[in-house]
C-alpha cells in the first residue's frame, strides 16, 4: 500500500509542477509589480521524508504557491530516514522526519559538512483504541505493553471481559510503528502474533469489526466506528482529545520535525514561517495535527 | 527483387531484437535480484537467513527469518489450489461439455470479468465482507487468517483455471469423444475416462498457472490475512493469520531505507519468491511433456 501512495504522491506532484507552469505563464504579465513582500527572488526547494508529515507539508506548499505562484516548492515522501539520508546527501532542501534524528545521523551528516538543524512544525497524537462495544475505557502504559510484548494476551486481565486480546499493529515501516515502541515498548520487541496492517485506516477498520482488538493510530484518523481509550500520565488517567494533546496533558503525542542543513534561508525560511503563521496553523487543523506553539 | 530481400531482413532483425529485450530484461532482472539478495549475507548467515523463525527487521540487532514468510506463502497458496481446482476444472467441464451453448455465451463473458476485477478491490471485498464472516462463523478471535487469503486467491485463479482448462477440453478431438460414445459409453465415462485424461496437459497447465498467480498474488493477502510473521502450524494453522513472502515485501520496501541490511533481506525474499517460480514453471514444462508424449496427439 504504502508504494501505492507513494506514486500517487508522484503524481499529485507532477500534476501541481504542470499546473504550476500554467499558472506561471498567465500570471506573469501583471504580477510585475510585485507585492511588498514579494520581494525574494523565484526559486525552487524540495522536501523529502516522513509520509506522516507528508500530507501537511503538501497541503501548506500548495496554498504557498498559489500565495507567491513564481515559488516552486516540491514534496516527496519516503520516510523520515529517507528524508533525513537525503539531507546528508545534499539531495533535499529539507528533511521531514516524524522522529527525532539519531546521533549516528547527526555524526553521519557532520562527517558529510551538513548540520542539520531542527524544526518542530506540529504535534501529532496516537489514540490507542479499542472496539466500542469493548467494556474497557482505560490502560495504563504497563497494561499497554503487556499487551504489545505478550505477556497479556485475555482482556481479563486488565478488567474486561474473559476474550482473547487481537492485537493490531501496523508495518515495520511505518514511522507510528517505531514511535509506538519506542515510546510504550522502550525499544523492546513487538508480540510476534501480532497482525500488522498497512496503513492508519486499515487498523480502523479492522478494530472497528473485531470486539476483541487493539490497535494505535494518528489522531487525524480516530472516527465513531472505534473507541479511543484513556491512557495514564503521572498516575492519572488523561482522555484522548484535541484540548489535551494541545495542552501537554496527553502522553502519546509526538513532535513532527523539518530538518534543514544549517539556519534556513531564502524561500525555505519563508515557507517554515508560513507553517509557523495563522494560515499555517488552519492547515495544520485541517490536516487534522496540533500546532507546536 | 533485391530491395525486397533487405527488407524481410529489416523485419526479421527488429522482431529479433523485441525479442531479445525480453530475454534480456529477464536477465537484468535476475541479476539486479540476486546481487541485491547476496549482500545480505555479507553482513548476517545465509543459514539464519533460511532456517530463522523470526522476522524482526527493525529491531537491533535485527533478524531475518524466512521460513515464516515462506511457509505463510505455501499455507495460503495450498489452501487457494485445494478450493480452485475442483471448482474451476468442474466449471470449465461444464462450459465445454454438458451446458446448451447459451448458457455457456452467458457464463463465459462473466468469468472473464472476474478475471478484470483489480486485486485491491478483491482485497477490500475480503477484509469487509469475508473477514467478519469467518469470525463469526469458526468464532475465531480474529478473522483476519491465511483461510481468508486462499479463499480470495482461488477467487482470483479461477477464471485461469476456468478458461485455460476449457480451451484444453475443447481440444480434445470429436473422434475420441465419438468413439467412446460409440462404444456405449455413458456422457459421464466419456468425461472421466476419455476427455479428462486427453486434456490433462491442458488442466495441468491451468492448475499451474492458478498457482503461480496465487503465490505472486500481493494487495490482496496483504490485506486479508492479517500479515503475522508466525510459523503458522499444518494444516490448523489455515485459521490463524499468516504472513507471505509478497505481503512482507509489499509491506516494508515503500520506507526501507536504501542500501540498508533490512532493504537486501527484502531482495533475498524477493529472489526466493522468484526461485519458487521458476521452479514451479520448470514442474508444468515437464508435465506438459510427459503428458503429450503420452497421448500421441
Amino acid at each position: 500500500m504504502a508504494s501505492k501512495t507513494k506514486l500517487w504522491s508522484i503524481t499529485l506532484v507532477l500534476i501541481m509542477i504542470l499546473a504550476l507552469f500554467g499558472a506561471g505563464c498567465t500570471g506573469n504579465g501583471d504580477e510585475t509589480e510585485g507585492d511588498d513582500e514579494g520581494a525574494m527572488e523565484a526559486e525552487s526547494i524540495l522536501l523529502t521524508g516522513s509520509t506522516t508529515v507528508l500530507p501537511l507539508a503538501q497541503a501548506a506548499a500548495e496554498t504557498y504557491m498559489e500565495i507567491h505562484p513564481e515559488q516552486s516548492i516540491t514534496v516527496n515522501g519516503g520516510g523520515s530516514g529517507v528524508g533525513i539520508a537525503a539531507l546528508i546527501d545534499g539531495s533535499t532542501d529539507i528533511a521531514m522526519a516524524s522522529r527525532k534524528i539519531k546521533d549516528s545521523e547527526v555524526g553521519e551528516a557532520e562527517a558529510n559538512g551538513v548540520t542539520p538543524v531542527e524544526h518542530v512544525i506540529a504535534w501529532d497524537g496516537l489514540a490507542v483504541i479499542v472496539n466500542p462495544e469493548n467494556p474497557i475505557d482505560q490502560l495504563t502504559y504497563a497494561q499497554i505493553r503487556g499487551i504489545y510484548d505478550g505477556s497479556i494476551s485475555n482482556w481479563a486481565d486488565v478488567g474486561g471481559e474473559d476474550m482473547e486480546i487481537v492485537v493490531q499493529s501496523r508495518d515495520s515501516s511505518s514511522g507510528t510503528y517505531e514511535y509506538f515502541k519506542e515510546e510504550i515498548l522502550e525499544d523492546g520487541e513487538y508480540r510476534q502474533d501480532a497482525l500488522a496492517a498497512s496503513s492508519n485506516g486499515a487498523v480502523v477498520q479492522a478494530v472497528a469489526q473485531n470486539d476483541a482488538a487493539i490497535g494505535y493510530i494518528g489522531y487525524a484518523y480516530l472516527d465513531d466506528s472505534v473507541k479511543a481509550v484513556d491512557v495514564d500520565k503521572d498516575g492519572t488517567m488523561v482522555a484522548a482529545t484535541t484540548e489535551n494533546i494541545l495542552a501537554g496533558d496527553y502522553p502519546l503525542s509526538r513532535p513532527l520535525h523539518f530538518y534543514t542543513d544549517g539556519e534556513p534561508t531564502g524561500l525555505a525560511e519563508d515557507f517554515i514561517d508560513f507553517i509557523f503563521s495563522d494560515e499555517g496553523t488552519e492547515i495544520i487543523n485541517e490536516v487534522g495535527y496540533f500546532p507546536a506553539k | 527483387m533485391v530491395h525486397r530481400r533487405y527488407k524481410e531482413k529489416g523485419i526479421e532483425t527488429v522482431f529479433f531484437v523485441t525479442a531479445a529485450i525480453t530475454v534480456l530484461a529477464l536477465l537484468f532482472i535476475c541479476l539486479f535480484l540476486f546481487r541485491d539478495g547476496y549482500l545480505l549475507f555479507e553482513t548476517s548467515s545465509f543459514i539464519d537467513f533460511i532456517t530463522g523463525d523470526a522476522w524482526y527487521p527493525t529491531s537491533t540487532p535485527a533478524r531475518f527469518g524466512l521460513l515464516p514468510l515462506l511457509f505463510g506463502s505455501l499455507l495460503v497458496t495450498a489452501g487457494a489450489i485445494f478450493i480452485s481446482v475442483p471448482l474451476g476444472v468442474a466449471a470449465a467441464i461444464y462450459i465445454s461439455e454438458l451446458s446448451s451453448p447459451r448458457v455457456s455465451d452467458f457464463l463465459k463473458p462473466f468469468i472473464e470479468i472476474l478475471a478484470g476485477i483489480p486485486s485491491v478491490v478483491y482485497g477490500f471485498f475480503g477484509l469487509v465482507v469475508l473477514v467478519p464472516l469467518i469470525k463469526e462463523l469458526l468464532g475465531l478471535p480474529t478473522g483476519q487468517t491465511a483461510l481468508a487469503g486462499s479463499i480470495m486467491l482461488s477467487m482470483m485463479a479461477l477464471p485461469t483455471i476456468i478458461s485455460i482448462s476449457e480451451d484444453a477440453i475443447s481440444a480434445v478431438p470429436l473422434s475420441l469423444k465419438e468413439g467412446s460414445l460409440a462404444l456405449g459409453g455413458t456422457q459421464w465415462q466419456t468425461i472421466y475416462k476419455v476427455v479428462l485424461p486427453a486434456a490433462l496437459s491442458g488442466i495441468s497447465a491451468a492448475v499451474i498457472l492458478g498457482i503461480g498467480r496465487a503465490i505472486g498474488e500481493t494487495m490482496t493477502v496483504l490485506m486479508v490475512t492479517g500479515n503475522t510473521a508466525v510459523i503458522p502450524g499444518f494444516p490448523e494453522g489455515i485459521l490463524d493469520p499468516v504472513r507471505t513472502m509478497t505481503a512482507t515485501i509489499a509491506l516494508e520496501m515503500g520506507e526501507v531505507p536504501q542500501g540498508s541490511e533490512h532493504y537486501h533481506a527484502l531482495f533475498a525474499v524477493g529472489s526466493v519468491l522468484f526461485i519458487t517460480t521458476f521452479i514451479i514453471n520448470l514442474i508444468a514444462d515437464k508435465i506438459k511433456k510427459k503428458y503429450k508424449l503420452k497421448e500421441g496427439l
